[in-house]
């Protein structure tokens, strides 16, 4: 193994769940034996009458009141000790920062790259600040033992190092509504080389490509584009299609064209379509933006 | 089926008024204690059914059975009705009002006319809660916990429902006034403090919380209800508020009516396992001790439910500290439990089968429970199926348990009619291994990293989701042999009459079922709760059904 390997959240977090884990166990082990030894041998069967009328012995009580107290002490001191290792970021850590949004992740870098994706160098301790636009959320990182909450107005962070390359997942832990369970992306881990091109690549006219748009404003964790109805109506074959919507409580249908596209990104509670939950908050997208997402759209068919 | 009249009909018989107004405005206990037994009792089927829908629509990934609205609905409000209108007013409504009165040789509590008041106020909340759902921007989707910001945003029906809540706090205060004045001032005669049943030593000490506790609870309702209509802005940030603060605001309540909802069960199980051992209880001091212990420390445990939240670390140390040390009382009541069994004579029948399985599901309960406690641990298991696994093997496993311990235990009381014991004890077979199917496999889901309030998972969680639900419906068959066969038995089984039990407290030396004033005579006390010894006892076999 190699030897200037940062030592994990992971490392640092599993050996407090042995130690816990195999106390409970032989506790619980302990007290089930003797629970059913003790019903099988003094069975009303075996013994008709009680052979003793005992109500209490103080040492035994010293006893079972003094050694676990020792082992719920131990407990506390492995579990807060483990807890700082999560709170204490290594020097030189990457920062990058979680943008979280009912129902979607942005992660952006310090040179402006952003992502849906978490992608993080291998061996190299990312720092993660959490910053959330609407409801409290949950930054959940299973594969490192690592959760904290994104709550609006707070500067709260997590930090952790992968190790070893692959995708790992990364889920919304605090519930925030409809979409919840769908507010779900991974943590790339890639060697640092393959992590310094892709960070410093731009890719090829993406500014002006309607789909990574759409990607990097969230949309897609609503909106799907092959049909599937998720929280909000699918772009497929959005344009020309005629709709009923709820405009300030009146039901009209319309034709989706560019205005009312225009209007549901721009000022969502506008029209909202009939058997939709009126939930999507406003998107400031600029006009080049809104251009690109507007033609990408109408070549959704 | 042997359906002969029982001789005696008790307080059943004996009301100036008829019908149901017989019942609905009767300011006796026991009839008080039926109400809230056959309310809190119908809406915990009603839990029972949501919940079998949850774990149906998550039999399988994907969308089985609803969407996700309806799904985040549905686990809102199976949350509300377990706890709301089930388990925190279930104990003491019910089986506190049935049996503590007649326990401490009481005539009635003290306050009969405001007993029958807290129920009004119950099923007032219970229909408010109810209209929720199907009024305005429909059922509230928020999860039974209410967290702001996203509670103050949602379209749906959230005031109303934490309307509700408001109110049946207001019951749940008016029990509590109730039961600490009864238990001080309506003790019969060589009745002393140290002969108080554990039962009535646990109800005391729930009675305190409920006292203490919840009217910060109903503050916070207040506040989360000015936050939607007026903006206040209190839990707001851009407006100055803080989200947090509704945290700590919500559990410094809900954390102690954990405890509300566990006590009791503590009692039940401290009642019973003496008696169906014919030993006297091991450690009485001790128990009763730590039931005040558990009411107090367990109010200043409540940070535990926010270690990921934000919160400082000290305070993460502090709470982390502070549960730690609530284990202890616990782990002393656990201990003294099965060292009653030692030496005695034990019998299996079902109250009995129900307590000695409140032992080990609690015990799983609480040991998953230092995982949670312990600071380190519970930021993996945080908001995951483990919690949801953990809670749920605590209060229903622990309390749900004793709940039904309590139920095949004291309902034949007071009906004078048993229910057959072989299906009782097949149906206790049954949920039990149902509850730890079901239960265990969503704490191994958690540690995998399962979050809670998921609609839909990734594949890798597929297959324990499976096994979580056929649990589900091994333990609802169970439940359903358990509730035909119990109210079979007490509306038409064979009668039930004396002490077959052998139990030492006040109740076993009344007529069965108990008259209107309980007593034929005031009781003088001579002996305690557990001195089996000093019991004339006369062990009258019942009929016990045998076709």
């Amino acid at each position: 193994m190699n030897p200037a390997r940062l030592m994990s959240t992971t490392d640092a977090i599993d050996p407090v769940f042995m130690f816990i884990f195999g106390a409970c166990l032989v506790l619980l082990i302990g007290i089930t034996v003797v629970m059913l030894y003790f019903v099988v041998r003094y069975h009303r069967s075996r013994a008709p009458v009680a052979t003793s009328q005992n109500d209490g012995n103080a040492w035994l009580e010293a006893v079972w009141i003094v050694l676990p107290t020792l082992l719920v002490l131990a407990m506390f001191y492995y579990g807060w000790a483990g807890y700082l290792s999560l709170r204490n970021v290594p020097a030189g850590a990457l920062e990058v920062t979680a943008t979280a949004r009912q129902w979607s992740w942005s992660f952006s870098y310090a040179n402006g790259r952003t992502s849906p994706k978490l992608y993080v160098p291998v061996g190299k301790a990312v720092k993660v600040n959490l910053v959330s636009l609407d409801v409290i959320h949950g930054f959940f990182l299973p594969a490192f033992r690592v959760k904290r909450d994104i709550v609006p107005g707070m500067k709260n962070y997590a930090w952790f190092v992968a190790n070893k390359a692959g995708s790992y997942d990364l889920f919304c832990s605090q519930y925030c509504g409809t979409g919840h369970s769908a507010m779900i992306t991974t943590v790339e881990a890639l060697p640092a080389a393959a992590f310094e091109e892709w960070l410093e690549k731009v890719p090829e006219g993406a500014e002006h490509h309607g789909h990574d748009i759409l990607e990097k404003y969230g949309c897609l964790g609503c909106h799907s584009e092959d049909g599937t109805v998720k929280v909000g109506p699918s772009f497929k074959g959005l344009w020309g299609k005629s709709v009923t919507v709820v405009t300030k409580g009146m039901e009209r249908t319309i034709t989706v064209d560019e205005a009312y596209l225009r209007r549901s990104i721009l000022e969502p509670g506008a029209d909202v379509v009939k058997g939709f939950p009126a939930i999507m908050p406003p998107f400031a997208l600029k006009a080049e933006e809104l251009g690109s997402v507007l033609a990408y759209l109408k070549g959704l068919k | 089926m042997n359906s002969a009249e029982p001789v005696e009909r008790g307080f059943w018989n004996d009301t100036g008024t008829t019908g149901i107004s017989s019942w609905i405005f009767s300011s006796d206990h026991k009839r008080i204690g039926l109400l809230y037994f056959y309310s809190t009792f119908g809406f915990f089927l009603v839990g029972v059914v949501l919940g079998l829908l949850l774990r149906i629509e998550l039999m399988a990934p994907g969308r089985t059975i609803m969407g996700p609205q309806t799904y985040n609905a549905l686990f809102t409000v199976h949350g509300v009705v377990m706890i709301f209108l089930f388990i925190i007013p279930g104990f003491q409504g019910s089986f506190g009002n049935l049996v503590m009165p007649i326990q401490i040789g009481a005539r009635d509590v003290a306050f009969p006319r405001l007993n029958l008041f807290s129920w009004w106020l119950y099923m007032a909340g219970a229909v408010i809660i109810l209209t929720s759902l199907v009024t305005g921007g429909g059922p509230p989707d928020t999860g039974w916990t209410f967290y702001v910001p996203f509670s103050a945003r949602t379209g749906t029906n959230v005031s109303l429902a934490v309307f509700g809540v408001f109110i049946i706090g207001f019951s749940s205060i008016l029990t509590g006034l109730n039961f600490v004045t009864t238990i001080h001032r309506l003790r019969a005669p060589g009745m002393s403090w140290d002969r108080l049943s554990l039962y009535v030593w646990s109800l005391y000490a729930t009675a305190w919380v409920q006292i203490l506790a919840t009217p910060i609870l109903a503050i916070t309702l207040v506040l989360v209800m000015a936050e939607r209509m007026l903006g206040t802005g209190l839990f707001d940030p851009a407006k100055g508020g803080d989200p947090l603060m509704y945290q700590h605001l919500f559990w410094i309540y809900s954390h102690p009516a954990v405890y509300i909802m566990i006590l009791p069960a503590m009692g039940v199980v401290s009642d019973i396992i003496p008696v169906f051992s014919r030993k006297p209880i091991f450690g009485y001091k001790f128990i009763a001790f730590s039931s005040l212990a558990i009411a107090a420390f367990g109010s200043l445990v409540w940070g535990h439910h926010m270690f990921t939240s934000g919160m400082s670390d000290r305070a993460v140390m502090v709470f982390s500290f502070l549960t730690f040390i609530v284990a202890i009382p616990s782990a002393i009541k656990v201990f003294n439990w099965v060292s009653t069994l030692y030496k005695g004579s034990i019998s299996l029948e079902a109250p009995m089968l129900f307590a000695l399985s409140f032992i080990i599901l609690f015990s799983i309960g609480g040991l998953s429970g230092l995982i949670l406690g312990a600071a380190a641990t519970d930021i993996h298991v945080h908001d995951t199926q483990f919690v949801v696994g953990h809670f749920h093997y605590v209060i229903f496993g622990g309390a749900g348990f004793a709940f039904f311990a309590a139920m095949h235990y004291w309902l034949p009381k007071f009906y004078g009619r048993r229910y057959a014991e072989k299906p009782a004890v097949m149906a206790w077979t049954l949920m039990f291994i149902g509850f730890n199917v079901m239960y265990f496999t969503m704490q191994v889901l958690g540690m995998r990293g399962m979050p809670r309030r998921y609609y839909d998972y990734l594949p890798e969680f597929a297959r324990l989701n499976l096994v979580a639900t056929i649990g589900s419906w091994i333990l609802a068959t169970g439940l359903i042999i358990m509730v035909v066969n119990l109210f079979r038995g007490l509306w038409w089984g064979p009668p039930f009459s004396g002490n077959p039990w052998g139990g030492a407290t006040l109740e076993w030396s009344t007529p069965t079922p108990p008259p209107t004033e309980n007593f034929l005579e005031e009781p003088t006390v001579t002996h305690g709760p557990y001195d089996f010894s000093a019991l004339e006892r006369e062990v009258i076999k019942t009929g016990e059904e045998t076709a």
